[in-house]
C-alpha cells in the first residue's frame, strides 16, 4: 500500500518541480521515487496479506511482484527519457508526473480486490496516457492516435462498466471475494452473471489489444511518441493482464466452460492477425505494435488453461517481454535521432558501426522469438507448458506456426543490422543512461534465459 | 578430468575470449590453440571409457527447479563417437580458414557452435537437448549469412525458419512428454519408460521426425539445403554438412527409437520409402551438377538417406553402420567442400566444364583427393566401406528391396564422385588455372589428418564400431512393445 501512496505523492511533487522551473531535479526525484515505492513492495513482500480497507486493495505475492515488474520497468523507461522529453516538448514536468501517475494507477490494478478499484485504476492508467499519447500538440499522427485511443478507450471502458453492473445484478457485490462465494455456492447462476462475464472479457480485451479489439493498438502505438509507445506496450499492458488473470483465476474459474471457447476464439484470431500483419509491416515501429498483438496472444495461454502455474508463466512471459520491448525501443529512438526515421532501412549496417547496440538488438528479437538461451524462450516455454496441461495440443500447434511466421519479421531487422550496408556515414551518440538500461536489460534477459529460477521461483 | 561439463565450459569461454579478438592472425591462432584443448580433452573420456558400462561421466544439476528440469550430461557408446567427431572436426574446419581474413567473431560463433552441438550430443534430459539444438543453430546462421555469397540473406532465413519451425514441433512433443511423466521430469530414463498409446506416439513420432528429417535433411525436407551449402562460406558448410546434420540422426537414435518405438515399428515404411528416394533422387541430381559445391551438397542428402534408412531399419547392424558412417561422412565432406575450395581459390571458379587437368600441376592433392573419393564410394579398405557395408546390411534386414535399391547409392556415388574427379583433376589443364601453386601447409595437414582417419578406419573399424556395439545392442534390448 505504501507504493501506491508514495507514486501518488510524487506525481504531485513533481508537478510542483515543474511549476518552480526545476527541471534538473525532475528526472532524479522521481527515480529516487521510485526506488521508494519499490522499497515499500519489497517491505511487504513476506507479511501475510490481507485485503485491505474493507477488502478494496490486497497486496498478495501475485500483485506485489507484478508492481515490483512494473515500478522497474517504469524506472527503465524514465531513465531513457532525461533527453528525448526535452527534445519533443517544453513541458516536461508534465512527462514524468502523468507517467507516475498511470503507474499508480497500474498498481491499482495489479491489486485491486474490488471491482470499483478495478474500475478506478484502469481510469487513472488510461486517463493519464490519453493525455500522454497526444503531448506532441503540432504532430499530426500524435493527435489522431489519441484520439482513437481515446474513443477505443471510452468504448472499452463501457463494455468493462456494464459488465460490472450485470454481475453486481446477479451477485449483489463487487468484491472479489463475495463474487467467488456467490459463484460457489449459488445454485442456479443467473444468466445476467454470464453476460457479466462476457462483457467484462470483451472490456478486458479492448485494454490489453487482443483480436479482434486490437484495432487501435497499431496507430495508437505508431502515432505516439516511442517512448510512451514503450510504456504503454510494458507497464500499461502487463498491468491488464494482471487485472485481467487476477478477476479469471480467482471468481470466473468455475464457470470456464463458459467463457474458455470464446477465449480461445481470441487467442487464435489474435496470434494470426497479430502475426501475419507484422510480417506486411516496413516499419520498425508498427512492427513491434503488431508484434505486441501476437504476444498478447500469447501470454493469454496463461488465461485459457487457469492452474496454479498461471502466475509464474505470465509473470516471466511479461517480464521476458518488457525487457525486451524496453531495448528495442530504446535503440529505435537512437537509431531514429539520427536517421528521422523508423523504418527497418534505417537499421542497415548498424553491426558494423555500433556492434553494442545491434547485439543488444539482436538479444532483444531472439528473445522476443523465443530462441532459447534468452528470457523470452522461458516465458514461451512456460506459455505452451501452461496450455499443454490443458491438453490444448491442436491450440499449441497453431501457436507454433506462429512462433515460426514471428522469426521472420524478428529477423528482419537483424538481417538489416548486419547484413546490409548503411548509404551514407552516421554517427550514433549512446549517452551513458542509454548504456545503463541497455545493459542491465540485456544482462537480465540472458541471465533469465540461462538461470530462470530467480523469476520463477518468487511466484 | 573426467567430468563432461568442462566439454561444454571450453568451447564456450574459448567463444568469449574469441569474440573481443580482433586481428586475424591472432584470432586463428588462438581458435586453433583452443579448440586443440578441447580435443585433447576429450581423450582422457576415450581411454577411460567402458564400452560395456552404459551410461558414463553422468553429471547432473537442478536447473529449472520449478519445472523439473535438470542439467543432465552423460557419454555412452552412441554418443562418444559423435564428441569424438565433433571435437575432431573443429580444428581441421579452423585450420581449413588459415588463408582467409576472418576475426575473433568468426571463431567465436563456430566455438560457440561447438558447444551446442556438444550440448545436444551429451544431454540427457530433453530440454537441455532442446536448448542445445537451438543453440547450434543460431551461430550458424549468423556464419551462413555474414560470410557467406550469393542470395545468402533469403536462403540463410529460409534455413532458420524451416528448422526452428521443425524445433518447435519437437519441442511441443517435449513438453506433452513431460506432461505424462508421473513425477513431471524432462529425464530421458523417464522418456523411455513411459507407457503411451499407440495413437499417441504416431503423433509424437511425427512431431520429433518433423524436427530430425528437416536438420538431416531427407527428402521431401530437404529444399533449403542445396542452396544453403553452396551459398555458405565453406567453413559453414563444413559446419553444416560435417556435425550439424549429424544432430538429427543422432536425435533420431536417442530421442525417437526407444520413446516410440511403436511409431517407429509402424511408420518405418514410410521413413525408409523417404529415405530411398532421397537416396535415389539426389543422387540423380548429383550427377547433373555443373557447380562442384552443390555436386558434394545432394551427394550428401543420398548419403544421409542411407544413413537414415539404416537406423531405422531397427537392426544392431544398421545403427553401427550408422554410426561409423556419420563419423566417415563427417570428415570426408569436410575434406571434400575443402578440395573445392581449395580449386576455387586458384582457378577463380568451381564450375566443373571450366576445370580440369589439375592432377599434372597439383600431383598431392590428386592424390589425396582420389583417396578421400575412394573413401566416400566406399571402396574396401577406406572408411565408407564398412560404414556402406553394415548400412546395407541393415537395410536387407528389414527389407530386400530397399536394400537393392538403397544400394545403388554404390553405383551412383562412384559415378557422381568419379565424375567431379575427372573433371576436375584430368584431362588437359584448364586455361582457368592461370597460376597454380602446389599445397600450402594448412591445406596439407588437413588432407593428411582425413586420409589418415579415412585409411585407418578403414582397415580397423572396430576402433569405433567396438565403443558403440554395447549401446547400440542394450539400445534395441531396452525397448520394449
Amino acid at each position: 500500500m505504501g507504493a501506491i501512496i508514495t507514486l501518488s505523492v510524487l506525481g504531485i511533487l513533481v508537478l510542483y518541480l515543474g511549476l518552480y522551473k526545476a527541471k534538473n531535479a525532475l528526472l532524479p526525484v522521481t527515480l529516487l521515487g521510485l526506488l521508494v515505492a519499490f522499497g515499500f513492495t519489497v517491505a511487504d513482500w513476506n507479511k501475510d496479506a490481507t485485503p485491505l480497507f474493507n477488502g478494496m486493495v490486497y497486496f498478495d505475492k501475485f500483485a506485489l511482484a507484478f508492481s515490483m515488474l512494473c515500478i522497474f520497468i517504469t524506472a527503465l523507461i524514465l531513465l531513457l527519457s532525461k533527453e528525448y522529453f526535452r527534445n519533443i516538448s517544453e513541458h516536461v514536468a508534465e512527462y514524468y508526473c502523468l507517467l507516475v501517475f498511470s503507474l499508480t494507477g497500474a498498481l491499482i490494478v495489479t491489486a485491486y480486490h474490488n471491482f470499483a478499484m478495478l474500475f478506478i485504476g484502469i481510469e487513472i492508467m488510461s486517463v493519464a496516457l490519453y493525455i500522454l499519447v497526444g503531448i506532441r500538440k503540432y504532430d499530426k499522427a500524435s493527435n489522431e492516435a489519441a484520439l482513437k485511443y481515446f474513443l477505443m478507450g471510452a468504448f472499452s471502458t463501457g463494455f468493462l462498466l456494464f459488465g460490472i453492473a450485470l454481475l453486481y445484478g446477479a451477485s449483489g457485490t463487487f468484491d472479489l471475494e463475495g463474487l467467488r462465494n456467490y459463484v460457489l455456492t449459488a445454485g442456479e447462476i443467473s444468466p445476467l452473471f454470464y453476460a457479466g462475464v462476457l462483457l467484462m472479457l470483451c472490456g478486458l480485451c479492448f485494454k490489453i489489444g487482443a483480436a479482434p479489439f486490437h484495432f487501435w493498438t497499431p496507430d495508437v502505438y505508431d502515432g505516439a511518441p516511442i517512448l510512451i509507445t514503450a510504456f504503454m506496450s510494458t507497464v500499461v499492458k502487463v498491468a491488464s493482464f494482471v487485472g485481467f488473470l487476477r478477476l479469471f483465476s480467482m471468481v470466473f474459474v468455475p464457470v470456464s466452460d463458459l467463457w474458455t471457447p470464446v477465449l480461445l476464439t481470441v487467442v487464435i484470431i489474435t496470434l494470426f492477425i497479430g502475426n501475419i500483419t507484422a510480417l506486411m509491416q516496413s516499419s520498425f515501429k508498427r512492427m513491434m505494435a503488431y508484434s505486441s498483438i501476437s504476444h498478447a496472444g500469447y501470454m493469454l495461454f496463461a488465461l485459457v488453461s487457469i492452474s496454479v502455474t498461471s502466475a509464474a508463466s505470465m509473470f516471466t512471459y511479461a517480464f521476458a517481454y518488457s525487457l525486451a520491448s524496453v531495448i528495442a525501443f530504446a535503440i529505435l529512438i537512437l537509431v531514429k535521432r539520427e536517421t528521422g526515421s523508423d523504418q527497418f532501412e534505417s537499421f542497415n549496417g548498424l553491426g558494423k558501426r555500433k556492434p553494442g547496440l545491434a547485439l543488444a538488438m539482436t538479444v532483444a528479437m531472439l528473445s522476443l522469438a523465443g530462441i532459447p538461451l534468452t528470457a523470452g524462450f522461458i516465458g514461451k516455454f512456460m506459455m505452451f507448458n501452461q496450455v499443454m496441461g490443458g491438453y490444448n495440443i491442436v491450440l499449441l500447434l497453431l501457436a507454433v506456426v506462429n512462433a515460426a511466421i514471428g522469426v521472420y519479421y524478428y529477423l528482419h531487422v537483424v538481417v538489416n543490422m548486419y547484413f546490409k550496408d548503411a548509404d551514407g556515414e552516421m554517427q550514433i551518440q549512446i549517452p551513458t543512461s542509454y548504456k545503463v538500461v541497455l545493459t542491465l536489460a540485456v544482462a537480465l534477459t540472458i541471465l533469465i534465459g540461462v538461470y530462470p529460477d530467480c523469476v520463477i521461483g518468487l511466484l | 578430468m573426467d567430468n563432461l561439463f568442462i566439454l561444454l565450459f571450453v568451447p564456450l569461454v574459448s567463444a568469449l575470449i574469441l569474440f573481443f579478438i580482433q586481428d586475424n592472425k591472432t584470432a586463428k591462432g588462438a581458435a586453433l590453440v583452443l579448440s586443440l584443448i578441447q580435443l585433447g580433452l576429450t581423450i582422457p573420456f576415450l581411454m577411460s571409457f567402458n564400452a560395456a558400462g552404459g551410461m558414463q561421466f553422468e553429471q547432473s544439476f537442478s536447473w529449472i527447479s520449478a519445472l523439473g528440469i535438470n542439467f543432465h550430461l552423460g557419454l555412452d557408446g552412441i554418443s562418444l563417437p559423435m564428441v569424438m567427431l565433433t571435437n575432431g572436426l573443429i580444428p581441421l574446419i579452423i585450420l581449413s580458414t588459415f588463408d582467409k581474413q576472418f576475426r575473433g567473431n568468426f571463431y567465436g560463433l563456430v566455438s560457440f557452435m561447438q558447444t551446442g552441438l556438444l550440448l545436444v550430443f551429451l544431454a540427457l534430459d530433453a530440454f537441455t537437448f532442446y536448448v542445445g539444438w537451438e543453440v547450434a543453430l543460431i551461430p550458424i546462421y549468423f556464419i551462413c549469412a555474414l560470410w557467406g555469397e550469393g542470395d545468402r540473406i533469403r536462403v540463410n532465413l529460409k534455413f532458420f525458419i524451416y528448422t526452428f519451425f521443425g524445433s518447435l514441433l519437437m519441442l511441443v512433443a517435449i513438453i506433452y512428454l513431460y506432461n505424462q511423466v508421473p513425477t513431471k521430469n524432462f529425464e530421458w530414463a523417464s522418456f523411455v519408460a513411459l507407457d503411451l498409446s499407440e495413437s499417441t506416439q504416431r503423433w509424437i513420432f511425427w512431431a520429433f521426425f518433423i524436427a530430425f528429417a528437416i536438420k538431416i535433411p531427407i527428402f521431401p525436407f530437404h529444399t533449403w539445403q542445396p542452396d544453403t551449402y553452396t551459398n555458405a562460406p565453406t567453413a559453414g558448410t563444413m559446419l553444416l554438412a560435417g556435425i550439424m546434420l549429424k544432430m538429427g540422426v543422432y536425435g533420431i537414435i536417442r530421442w525417437l527409437l526407444p520413446v516410440v518405438p511403436f511409431a517407429v515399428l509402424s511408420y518405418s515404411n514410410v521413413v525408409m520409402i523417404l529415405c530411398v528416394i532421397g537416396v535415389v533422387y539426389a543422387s540423380i541430381i548429383a550427377f547433373k551438377q555443373n557447380d562442384a559445391k552443390r555436386l558434394i551438397a545432394y551427394s550428401s542428402i543420398a548419403h544421409v538417406g542411407l544413413i537414415t534408412a539404416g537406423v531405422i531399419s531397427w537392426e544392431a547392424d544398421g545403427l553401427q553402420g550408422a554410426i561409423i558412417q556419420m563419423v566417415n561422412h563427417g570428415f570426408s565432406v569436410v575434406a571434400l567442400f575443402f578440395i573445392v575450395d581449395m580449386i576455387e581459390k586458384r582457378a577463380g571458379t568451381r564450375k566443373l566444364n571450366e576445370l580440369g587437368g589439375l592432377a599434372s600441376e597439383m600431383p598431392q592433392l590428386a592424390t589425396f583427393f582420389l583417396i578421400i573419393v575412394m573413401g566416400a564410394i566406399g571402396l574396401p579398405l577406406t572408411n565408407g566401406f564398412i560404414g556402406e557395408f553394415l548400412l546395407l546390411k541393415g537395410v536387407y534386414g528389414f527389407g530386400v528391396w530397399y536394400a537393392a535399391i538403397a544400394g545403388l547409392t554404390l553405383i551412383f556415388g562412384a559415378v557422381y564422385m568419379l565424375r567431379l574427379y575427372q573433371k576436375t583433376m584430368l584431362g588437359p589443364l584448364s586455361d582457368r588455372f592461370q597460376q597454380v601453386w602446389g599445397l600450402e601447409n594448412h591445406e596439407l595437414i588437413v588432407l593428411v589428418a582425413v586420409v589418415t582417419v579415412t585409411l585407418f578406419l578403414g582397415v580397423i573399424p572396430n576402433a569405433i564400431l567396438d565403443l558403440s556395439e554395447a549401446s547400440v545392442v542394450s539400445l534395441l534390448n531396452q525397448i520394449k512393445f
